[in-house]
């Protein structure tokens, strides 16, 4: 009845998907669109590992902790990014230290998410400034980033997508097959000290735009999207960038009419991207007489080999 | 003589109190096939991860090409157990070889003209060319294990390590796999160290065996350790050692590991 009623009410469809006066917000949110195509081209790049390595729920770990560290910045007046940054540097280097078998590193996320939460909950009642911003840190604040914020953010973005090119190979090898990587004298544990880093650094920035609830949508989704339908490794990071500033920029583009926040359009958007990558995904594999050609990638004498 | 590949002189290794080997003494000269036999326990992974440099010995000393092992060494291939690997893995069969040639270099994952080619060269001759551009996840057991053979090889090792990489693939596929390997050590002139528990898939092949048991060891040709009084002698229980259809079997040998896929006292080697 609800549903029924609200949906009768022009303003409620106007608020979801609202286009009045949109040229003069786009020219507002410039700053934001930039932001979110930059964390898109991040998520999506980091993404392939993190599945790879099996860190989804470490991501979302280290996106509690990285809450608290900015519902403390928010509390003392200090930076908030700096704070965030600091709280899932913490977290991701503590997950990557003392969890190296996936039992035991998915019970050590599970005993510091909770803590973190927590801290961040009390940090936020504590303090007393506009309670929008408390919310936006759950949820994503995209729609306000400043020139500062915004140099701060590509900063940290350029760091860790250099950082991930440099150690683009001999991380995937030791992410698929750690024994013979290691037999092949790779550094496998800084390797995966040094990807904690970064994925810590991703989560924060992250964070600023979708939210700590909503991480996953950016750093996982877009990348398990591409690993349904392709398995070359050119086209599956290319892929799930695609899908990444698809969902972020799409995402701000849809929401900037209504004035509702942007993640559940970044989130929706991603999610149907990846529903349709599963289905694509199922049909190739039932059709396909081998069941194992990858259909996207027709690169016989390819990009890489 | 040529000068071997691998040389460990009077080399042991414990843990705490427990003497996994002792005074080991063995040269491996080039396209020499050894197979590692004994049960879990008696220090056959150990050997490989102390050839690997990932291990130190606690005394003795191990050579590679005349040089002190080192860790990350070029001139040696490793070919693992047979573990499959993740669905979804974003990798093609042709990458995971690429790896045994470059997959220590930083940056990108780019290869050269002439590193592709090579690639394609041990492909075919591992008789995968017509997955090599499968996801490697899709591959069965028996497919993975030759693309791993194939890294293992692609960069022309002196010395190829196996640690019981025939294990859970069926009778097809472990002649398949091992005939690869053999193969491959003639053509490259490899020397081959061959971890395994059961020496029958691979017995046409081998040309020494290093067996170990409870912190004691024999090595000789199969004709010379695969007998009943060399094998008493070595578990100091009496063993027999039965050979048919072409194939060993030796009962009554003590587990002294925690192997609990053998029944205790008919271990089939």
């Amino acid at each position: 009845m609800i549903i029924h009623s609200l949906s009768n009410d022009p303003s409620f469809w106007s608020q979801i998907f609202g286009f009045d006066n949109y040229g003069e917000l786009l020219v507002l949110v410039r700053n934001s669109i930039f932001a979110g195509a930059v964390l898109g081209i991040l998520g999506g790049l980091i993404g392939p590992f993190v599945v790879m390595r099996d860190l989804a729920f470490a991501v979302h770990g280290i996106s509690e902790l990285s809450f608290a560290g900015a519902a403390a910045a928010l509390l003392l007046g200090a930076n908030v990014v700096v704070g965030s940054a600091t709280g899932s540097l913490l977290a991701a280097l503590l997950i990557g230290i003392l969890g190296t078998r996936a039992r035991e590193r998915n019970s050590i996320i599970a005993v510091l998410m909770p803590f973190g939460l927590g801290l961040g909950i009390l940090f936020l009642a504590l303090y007393k400034g506009r309670s929008a911003n408390k919310f936006g840190l759950l949820t994503g604040q995209i729609v306000s980033v400043d020139d500062p914020q915004l140099a701060v953010l590509l900063t940290v973005s350029v760091i860790v997508i250099v950082g991930l090119f440099l150690i683009w190979r001999p991380l995937t090898f030791s992410s698929v097959d750690a024994d013979v990587a290691s037999a092949r004298g790779l550094p496998v544990r800084s390797l995966s000290i040094v990807f904690m880093i970064l994925l810590g650094l991703a989560v924060a920035v992250s964070i600023q735009v979708v939210g700590a609830l909503l991480v996953l949508s950016l750093l996982v989704t877009p990348a398990a999207a591409a690993m349904r339908v392709t398995a070359s490794p050119v086209l599956t990071p290319v892929l799930s960038v695609i899908f990444a500033v698809t969902s972020v920029v799409g995402g701000i583009l849809l929401a900037l009419g209504g004035g509702l926040p942007i993640s559940p359009y970044v989130t929706t958007i991603s999610f149907l991207i990846y529903v349709a990558c599963r289905i694509i995904g199922a049909r190739r594999a039932r059709t396909s007489a081998t069941g194992r050609r990858p259909v996207l990638a027709p690169m016989r004498q390819g990009v890489s080999s | 003589m040529t000068a071997p590949v691998l040389s460990l002189k009077a080399a042991s290794l414990q843990f705490g109190s427990r003497h996994l080997w002792r005074n080991l003494n063995l040269d491996i000269a080039p396209g020499e096939f050894v197979a590692v036999l004994g049960s879990n326990g008696t220090g056959k992974t150990s050997l490989l991860r102390v050839i690997l440099g990932q291990r130190e010995l606690t005394s003795g000393s191990v050579e590679l090409l005349g040089q002190p092992v080192r860790a990350g060494s070029r001139e040696i291939g490793y070919i693992p157990q047979q573990k499959l690997l993740d669905q979804g893995t974003p990798l093609r069969a042709r990458d995971l070889v690429a790896f045994g040639l470059n997959g220590h270099r930083f940056g990108l994952p780019r290869s050269s003209e002439a590193e592709r080619s090579r690639v394609d060269e041990v492909l075919e001759a591992v008789g995968a060319t017509s997955y090599a551009h499968a996801p490697v996840a899709t591959l069965s057991g028996g497919e993975q294990q030759r693309v791993r053979v194939a890294q293992s090889v692609v960069g022309r090792p002196s010395l190829l390590l196996c640690d019981e990489p025939l294990l859970s693939l069926d009778l097809a596929h472990q002649r398949g796999v091992s005939e690869l390997i053999d193969e491959q050590r003639r053509e490259l002139n490899t020397a081959v160290v061959f971890v395994t528990h059961d020496v029958n898939p691979i017995l046409g092949m081998v040309d020494r065996v290093l067996y170990l048991a409870g912190g004691e060891f024999r090595i000789g040709t199969p004709d010379e350790v695969l007998r009943s009084d060399v094998l008493s002698d070595l578990y100091g229980t009496p063993v027999d050692v039965f050979r048919s259809r072409g194939r060993v079997v030796v009962v009554g040998a003590p587990d002294d590991g925690d192997d609990h896929d053998h029944r205790a006292n008919e271990e089939i080697l």
